[in-house]
């Protein structure tokens, strides 16, 4: 939609106590979110209530559907018509939206899904924290492809990556997750709304190139083929099949390779510019705790509580998760003696921390299965414990 | 040096809790100069009966952990809470009790200060034992420098609703002047 009057985010500059949930709501409606399709699930419910309140005032839609498959395509489809859409779930239904979100990445279609997470797997703890989707981000689809997540760690946070997704989304034609949890979702923290004039807005290329010579999936030199909306004149066309610059269905090995090179290296190559992470203390760390979402509150306490003991810990947080960033990591193994990772899993960042270390340093999870977070205190415990 | 303060606020689910994490956040983060807040909640089917909690984290630096370990000020409105919790307040830190519904023990007794308040029985003179949890915190106002009168009140009528107001504002004086 290029008519940007109905483009026109609708910010409450100010300042707000508020949760999580709101502040992803808020964020995306800040960046331009005008279709919400959603089955409303716990913990992430709030963000399908306000989205429900706040859509239709500016002539945004609110759709609940039948269930998590119907939301995810629903999403597609919007944004095929040109609306910035999103939807919001947790753990059950994320796993229900997986194979849409391939189609999502196949077809290149840029789309923000919240996944606010809860103790699993299967229904498992409806009410109480866990982070225990985040191979299911990565991996949870099938074939083989790049993806975006990102995992904020405080309520401004929630609405600042909510921007940031959607402006990925729209930058790499992808859809995007946004990995929150309940502690986060359900937490209040001071959030401060900028004035519109102050929030960087990302909209998809449009095709410059006359309709009768327009191949949809032809990419510039940055791999990324601009979007044709449905009802400019352009084709539009979509498939989840193998497909040419065309949009056609070839079902051969050379096209999947061209095809399928150009999905993973528009994300690969971009790496350095989609990573964003938080250092703490780092310079002259001997240990370092990476971590995420509410883990990294309490790791970042930890840091506090171990520099007071005369421990040198330092801190990485991971606000982009994929991407993972293993040259970073990989530095940091070169010059610390271990590095320690807090998550509410049984170690799936852990073993991304390995891959990347290559065995440099000794690398050790410090998990909790979902259900209650960690302490400051228990984590400097367990580090002095490992490192006797 | 960090000027952290953790306060636990506690009993069952229909009393209004949250809402009490929820104003006195509000009030520390959106109208106290030079301080953060952060609320957590215990998140569940409480409000259909159950033992509910919620905690307001303050401070004058950034903060990291968003829950309290060792509460400082301990608001209890409920005997199961208090038993749960009562182990986890600080060595020399403050209760505040509803003393109708909260039999103290020995553990209390690693209080600096206990003030007792019947804030059910206060509400119900206004027609509702729902304003207790508003008595209660005008009793935490009046006897704290956590947070000013005019702020909390600012807050509360942006907050509660319409109706509920007024009533709210003789439950808070009360609850401020009570003895």
């Amino acid at each position: 939609m290029s008519d940007n009057k109905e483009n026109t985010p609708m910010v409450n500059t100010g300042e707000y106590f508020t949760s999580g949930n709101l502040a992803v709501a808020e964020g995306s409606l800040a960046a331009g979110c005008k279709f919400f399709g959603g089955y409303p699930i716990t913990p992430s419910s709030e963000v399908a209530e306000h989205m429900s309140i706040k859509l239709p005032q500016i002539k945004g839609h609110f759709v609940q559907f039948e269930d998590e498959i119907a939301s995810i395509a629903s999403i597609l489809g919007a944004s095929w018509g040109g609306w910035k859409s999103m939807t919001a779930t947790s753990g059950p239904g994320y796993s229900l939206m997986l194979e849409n979100i391939g189609l999502g990445i196949m077809t290149e279609t840029p789309c923000v899904i919240v996944n606010v997470q809860r103790g699993g797997p299967s229904t498992g703890l409806p009410t109480l924290v866990g982070q225990q989707d985040i191979q299911q981000a990565r991996w949870g689809s099938h074939g083989d492809y790049e993806i975006i997540a990102l995992s904020p760690n405080s309520v401004q946070e929630c609405f600042d990556l909510a921007i940031a997704a959607f402006n990925l989304a729209e930058e790499y034609r992808v859809p995007v997750t946004i990995l929150m949890d309940e502690t986060i979702g359900h937490m209040s923290e001071k959030l401060v709304i900028p004035d519109k004039e102050e929030i960087e807005i990302v909209n998809r290329k449009k095709p410059t190139d006359e309709a009768k010579d327009h191949l949809p999936y032809k990419a510039d030199e940055d791999l990324i083929p601009p979007m044709a909306v449905a009802g400019e004149g352009y084709n539009v066309i979509t498939t989840g099949l193998t497909h040419d610059e065309r949009g056609y269905p070839v079902l051969d090995a050379d096209t999947q390779k061209v095809l399928i090179t150009r999905l993973l290296d528009k994300i690969r190559k971009n790496k350095d510019k989609i990573i964003k992470l938080e250092e703490y203390m780092l310079d002259d760390a001997e240990f370092v705790i990476i971590s995420f979402g509410i883990s990294s509150r309490a790791a970042k306490g930890a840091v506090n509580l171990a520099r007071k003991k005369g421990l040198k810990a330092g801190y990485l947080r991971l606000i982009t998760i994929w991407p993972f960033p293993d040259e970073k990591i990989a530095q940091l193994s070169e010059k610390v003696k271990a590095i320690f990772i807090t998550e509410i899993n049984s170690g799936q960042v852990t073993r991304e921390v390995q891959r990347a270390v290559e065995g440099k340093s000794k690398v050790h999870g410090l998990f909790k299965l979902g259900g209650a977070i960690h302490t400051p205190t228990e984590i400097v415990e367990e580090i002095e414990r490992r490192i006797k | 040096m960090s000027d952290r303060i953790e306060i636990r606020f506690a009993g069952f689910g229909g009393q209004g809790i949250a809402l009490m994490g929820r104003l006195v956040g509000e009030v520390i983060s959106l109208h106290e100069k030079g301080k953060h807040s952060v609320m957590t909640q215990s998140y569940g089917p409480e409000s259909r009966g159950g033992a509910s909690s919620c905690d307001v984290v303050i401070d004058t630096q950034i903060i990291d952990y968003p829950k309290a370990t060792e509460f400082d000020y301990f608001v209890v409105m409920s005997e199961e809470a208090y038993h749960k919790y009562i182990p986890r307040l600080k060595e020399g830190g403050i209760i505040f009790v509803e003393e109708n519904l909260v039999t103290l023990d020995d553990q209390s007794k690693k209080a600096s200060k206990i003030y007792k308040i019947p804030a059910t029985e206060i509400a119900e003179t206004l027609g509702s034992r729902l304003y207790a949890n508003i008595a209660m915190l005008g009793f935490v106002c009046a006897n704290t420098d956590l947070f000013s009168d005019e702020d909390f009140i600012t807050v509360m009528k942006a907050k509660v609703r319409a109706r509920f107001i007024e009533k709210n504002l003789v439950a808070f004086e009360k609850g401020k002047n009570h003895k």
